[in-house]
């Protein structure tokens, strides 16, 4: 019975092929672009989390001032070097750590001159951050202690600053000192939100301390947990003993931060997912507005065709008969509308994630989802027309023009 | 679901007239605009007849139909088909009554358009929920018996005005109905083609045994049925045997 429903349904869709293309095309653009804004966004967030992943795993932050809320900029205390020491000494779950203190520095070689982010720090740094010198050698105990002239550039700035010429050895001048190039790092390629890994030129604390900035403070404490031990249990020591060591009472909020690789993580991914949903949302709503349009047509095809439903139940079909095969049609129509969008999806995303270069992610779930999200629209919108026509009076409708 | 035995005779059907009205009025409207279509008719047609309805229009011959149909109900009086008094039953009941007695055939054709003669054939089938094969079988002869082999796969609107009322006769006579309901069958025909018409419905009528009741307004036409009734102003106004 529900067969020959169904295979009336197919015939009639066939005799409007035209309009039942148009009727659907709401669903088609509603469902591709729901799918194709779930996948580029799943791409967008795993490209985000593999990159995190690159700047090395089991990584903690500690900066000074409070993670959230007003009064960071005033009352920030910065760290020293013997915080630094402090935690090396007392946290047992660390690897490694480095102090760094940036400030972005014009540096000058001959003509060539380039804005970029001078960091001090040491030899740690490199460990921490999965960095390594491709040329060159790394900071020797000397020029750390000295604080001397010497500097590791990144490829971007030796670029910038060399293009093809060598740079080991030659002298780049960074505000008052002339710095001499001991190493190149290795590339690291492009990082999160655009920022140029490689934009960076990295001399020894001290140096930039006493020579550049004229203080002893640390900016950040950048550490690495050993494998295998808990990144929690590192936070949670580092906090106690900078509580301790700031003499915080039980009722000061931490005025410093400790903070995860995971939860930097979280919180950039926390953003493309929430631009995904945003943008699925609004996408969604052209979905909802499709279903109107299946509606809308339904409708006209009740009226059009109230002489036939009339001829329909003269000839012996029930109420229910005439529901049914109404229903069947809005609902073979938005699926149809909903396969349709789903293979434009599809096409659209692999091209898509070529073109900005993040990763395809298919996504299962929302292909479902979407599909038998565009079914439900033919049921919920088809109904009414499809009862509608089931009421009809056999006898109006026969005479209806 | 069928409920087939709701519409069952309650005894021996043979003993009572095949359709009965016993007084049947029809009021359309309430109070003072209401209009009496029929004003009590009586009325009985036995299995196996071939009858005519005549009369002026809105002399009730049309709402006399849609009743016989089962697509309307008496205002008063009763309506027995088949011993069933149609009165009583749901609108759902009256539909499967339809589907199981009667085969309609219409002035306007009322084909599905864009539909092959034989998927047109078919649809009533489809309702009755006879499958595939049987189904297409069954349509095929019923084609064959209006004469047109060979046309299945044509649309209305690849066959003339005859074709296609012939094709509306095959899709009515496919199920096998007791009765065929036909309202102005030739209204839209040159005489030509309403005598082929006349000729298929009468040799239905003779050689299957169908009954056949037929509104028209045309007395060449009306001959060709045994029996012809006239209505004026929602009464009978007169029943007897067609002069040969």
């Amino acid at each position: 019975m529900l067969w020959n429903t169904i295979l009336l349904s197919l015939r009639e869709l066939r005799r409007n092929v035209m309009r039942s293309f148009l009727t659907i095309l709401g669903i088609v653009i509603g469902v591709g672009a729901v799918i194709t804004m779930v996948t580029i966004g799943g791409g967008a967030t795993l490209q985000v989390k593999e990159q995190i992943a690159s700047m090395g795993s089991n990584l903690l932050m500690v900066s000074p001032g409070k993670r959230f809320g007003p009064g960071q900029a005033s009352g920030t205390i910065l760290f020293k070097e013997a915080d630094v020491e402090a935690i090396a000494k007392e946290v047992s779950s660390i690897a490694a750590l480095a102090p760094v203190s940036s400030q972005s520095i014009q540096a000058i070689y001959g003509n060539q001159n380039w804005t970029t982010q001078v960091t001090g720090s040491d030899n740690q740094y490199f460990r921490v951050t999965n960095r390594s010198v491709k040329t060159g050698r790394q900071f020797s105990e000397t020029e750390l202690r000295s604080g001397a002239a010497v500097c590791v550039v990144g490829e971007t700035v030796r670029k910038k600053l060399f293009g093809g010429q060598e740079a080991l050895g030659e002298k780049i001048r960074l505000q008052k000192i002339s710095c001499e190039v001991i190493g190149l790092l290795q590339g690291k390629g492009q990082s999160t939100m655009g920022m140029d890994q490689d934009d960076v030129v990295i001399i020894p604390l001290r140096t930039l301390q006493r020579r550049i900035a004229g203080n002893q403070d640390v900016n950040l404490i950048q550490v690495s947990v050993q494998q295998g031990a808990s990144t929690d249990k590192a936070q949670r020591d580092i906090q106690q003993l900078m509580r301790e060591r700031r003499h915080l009472s039980a009722s000061e909020d931490d005025n410093f931060t400790v903070m995860d690789m995971k939860e930097i993580a979280n919180m950039l991914t926390g953003t493309t997912q929430l631009l995904t949903a945003l943008l699925s949302a609004v996408a969604a709503v052209s979905l909802l507005v499709g279903g109107i349009g299946i509606m809308n047509i339904m409708l006209v095809s009740v009226t059009e065709r109230t002489r036939e439903i009339g001829v329909r139940l003269a000839i012996g079909a029930l109420e229910r008969d005439v529901l049914l095969q109404f229903l069947v049609e809005s609902v073979v129509l938005s699926s149809c509308g909903g396969l349709l969008g789903i293979a434009i999806a599809l096409s659209a995303s692999v091209w898509l994630a070529a073109m900005l270069r993040v990763p395809f992610v298919f996504n299962a779930s929302i292909v479902v989802i979407s599909f038998l999200f565009s079914g439900a629209i033919g049921v919920i919108f088809g109904y009414f027309p499809a009862l509608k026509a089931a009421r009809l009076d056999p006898i109006e409708a026969l005479h209806h023009e | 679901m069928t409920n087939k035995n709701a519409l069952q005779p309650n005894n021996e059907p043979e003993k009572h007239p095949f359709i009965e009205f016993e007084g049947v009025t029809k009021v359309y409207g309430q109070g003072q605009g209401a209009m009496e279509a029929l004003r009590g008719i009586d009325l009985r047609i036995s299995k196996g007849e071939f009858v005519a309805i005549m009369g002026p229009s809105g002399s009730g011959k049309s709402t006399c139909m849609n009743i016989l149909g089962c697509l309307d109900t008496p205002t008063s009086g009763t309506y027995r088909f088949r011993n069933v008094d149609v009165g009583r039953l749901t609108r759902n009941q009256r539909a499967l009554l339809r589907r199981h007695y009667q085969g309609f055939v219409f002035q306007g054709y009322n084909l599905l358009n864009r539909t092959s003669a034989l998927e047109n054939v078919e649809l009533p089938l489809i309702y009755r929920g006879t499958s595939g094969r049987e189904r297409r079988d069954r349509a095929l002869h019923a084609l064959e018996t209006v004469g047109l082999k060979g046309w299945e796969t044509h649309t209305p609107g690849e066959l003339s005005g005859g074709q296609q009322q012939r094709v509306a006769i095959a899709r009515a006579i496919v199920t096998g109905p007791a009765i065929l309901l036909a309202d102005e069958p030739t209204g839209n025909l040159d005489t030509a083609r309403s005598v082929e018409i006349m000729e298929l419905l009468t040799s239905l009528n003779s050689d299957q045994g169908i009954t056949i009741i037929m509104i028209t307004h045309e007395p060449d036409m009306a001959a060709y049925a045994r029996r012809i009734v006239h209505f004026r102003d929602g009464l009978v106004a007169s029943d007897e045997p067609a002069s040969p």
